[in-house]
């Protein structure tokens, strides 16, 4: 309890003192940047944005830019276990793809229940027409999809995404930071625009 | 008599999936989950190879209906959805066969009664192939893991509780006994000993126990006080762990599993 109080009081002076936070603090140098920027993509729970990165290290984005590109790249040279990967617009520490039989051994997991075809379609239509109401996804499917909304609403790769205005006010679903996470994606803008697959279609 | 066999068989995902009826009560049942009505469609134009642009509206509404009256064949509930797609097959069909009204303006365009489902199929046929790209990316990034979640106090309200922590409860529920008005009733005591041996197995037959509510269920100071001795004995020489979500929040005494 005190010690609690304590610590508020100190949090207290922290931002009653702005000098403190401004304090000059001995410049790192290149090296010394990669190392505490990799520290810091290893403990954080999420993918780590660049913003945060610099935010917290008060160091100018680009400085941090080029560290977790030397990062990257010294992994890569010495063939390492792991891979910085750039994920849901942030980066992420992961084991590497090939090495999967070996991690999975030891984990000892197999890969998970996989989304149906049903719900697989669902999420891509979201993923493509978001903000997207259940009448909407029907129209696309020719099928009742509150089963696949529910499976990827408890799944948490899509959120509800306010009110469409519209009769019935009906709630239109979108995509989550979950869903890059799973996907792999650094954002929704990678994935191929929904015009490519007509040609791959078209093309069969 | 001699049943001749039915056999079906559906390519589906690559994986192949078939329904093959043999003669007598032999039934045995493959299928290919059908994402929806739309789908069974795409694939049987597929399989009889017709052009999506120039849908032999005949033939694939008779192979349609021959799928769904497999399905009530074999008990499989149809769904409402794949029903409408019947409905809207048989008027396209029904369309077709009406010769034009011959009132209307030569120039003016013939529409064809199957431009609106060959528009459907093409827009879904889209999204079909956008839901195979995301089974391949979660397929890839099964392969790769990343670090399990570090333990911190935030995350884990698994947080120790203290003896103070204990006493704390145990004050506020002393409180609450006072409050209230009592009226005394004889009643037999309960040895400290018969105290941490019903405690011991509520424990066994629950897995945990909330201090607060064994405090509570006590009537008077006395079996109160040997209700926290009984506690106290218990975390000595039990496995047992004491936790408590948040300060001042009620306190669980959980069994540990003990190493084999």
């Amino acid at each position: 309890m005190s010690e609690e109080s304590e610590a508020l009081e100190e949090v207290a002076q922290e931002e009653a003192d702005p000098a403190e936070v401004v304090e000059p603090r001995p410049a790192r140098s290149p090296g010394e940047l990669v190392s505490i920027v990799e520290a810091l993509i290893f403990v954080a729970d999420e993918p780590i944005s660049t913003k945060m990165l610099a935010d917290v290290l008060v160091e100018p984005r680009d400085a941090i830019t080029a560290a977790v590109e030397q990062l990257q790249a010294d992994y890569l040279e010495r063939g390492a276990g792991l891979q910085v990967r750039e994920v849901a617009g942030g980066w992420q520490l992961a084991t590497r793809t090939e090495l999967h039989e070996d991690v999975r051994a030891f984990l000892k997991t197999r890969p998970s229940a996989k989304l149906s075809i049903a719900s697989l379609e669902t999420l891509a239509v979201i993923a493509y027409k978001q903000p997207v109401t259940v009448p909407e996804i029907l129209e696309i499917r020719g099928v009742q999809s509150a089963t696949s909304i529910k499976t990827l609403l408890d799944k948490r790769l899509i959120v509800a995404k306010g009110r469409k205005e519209a009769v019935g006010r009906p709630i239109q679903y979108g995509t989550s930071k979950e869903f890059l996470i799973q996907f792999g994606l650094k954002d929704l803008t990678e994935l191929p625009s929904i015009e490519d697959f007509e040609d791959l279609t078209q093309g069969l | 008599m001699q049943e001749q066999p039915e056999q079906f068989t559906f390519d589906f995902h690559k994986e192949k999936a078939e329904i093959v009826r043999q003669s007598g009560d032999e039934l045995s049942i493959k299928m290919g989950d059908f994402a929806g009505p739309l789908d069974l469609l795409l694939y049987l134009i597929k399989q009889e190879r017709a052009d999506i642009f120039d849908i032999p509206i005949a033939r694939i509404t008779q192979r349609y209906l021959e799928f769904i009256k497999l399905m009530k064949r074999l008990d499989i509930a149809v769904a409402a959805d794949f029903l409408v797609m019947a409905a809207t097959l048989i008027e396209i069909k029904s369309k077709m066969l009406l010769p034009r009204d011959p009132s209307l303006p030569v120039e003016e365009e013939f529409e064809d009664p199957r431009q609106e489902l060959v528009n459907q199929l093409l827009e879904y046929e889209k999204f079909k192939s956008a839901a195979g790209m995301l089974h391949e990316r979660a397929t890839i990034e099964q392969a790769i893991y990343t670090r399990g979640r570090i333990e911190t106090d935030e995350a884990n309200e698994e947080v120790d509780a203290t003896v103070f922590d204990l006493l704390t409860v145990f004050q506020k529920i002393a409180e609450r006994h006072k409050d209230k008005v009592q009226m005394e009733i004889e009643r037999e005591e309960i040895s400290l000993s018969d105290m941490i041996k019903d405690l011991k197995r509520r424990l066994l037959t629950d897995g945990e126990v909330s201090l607060l509510r064994i405090f509570e269920e006590m009537s008077n100071k006395r079996e109160l006080v040997t209700a926290f001795i009984a506690v106290l004995e218990i975390v000595r020489t039990e496995h047992v762990r004491l936790m408590q979500a948040s300060t001042f929040g009620d306190i669980i005494l959980k069994k540990v599993e003990q190493p084999a």
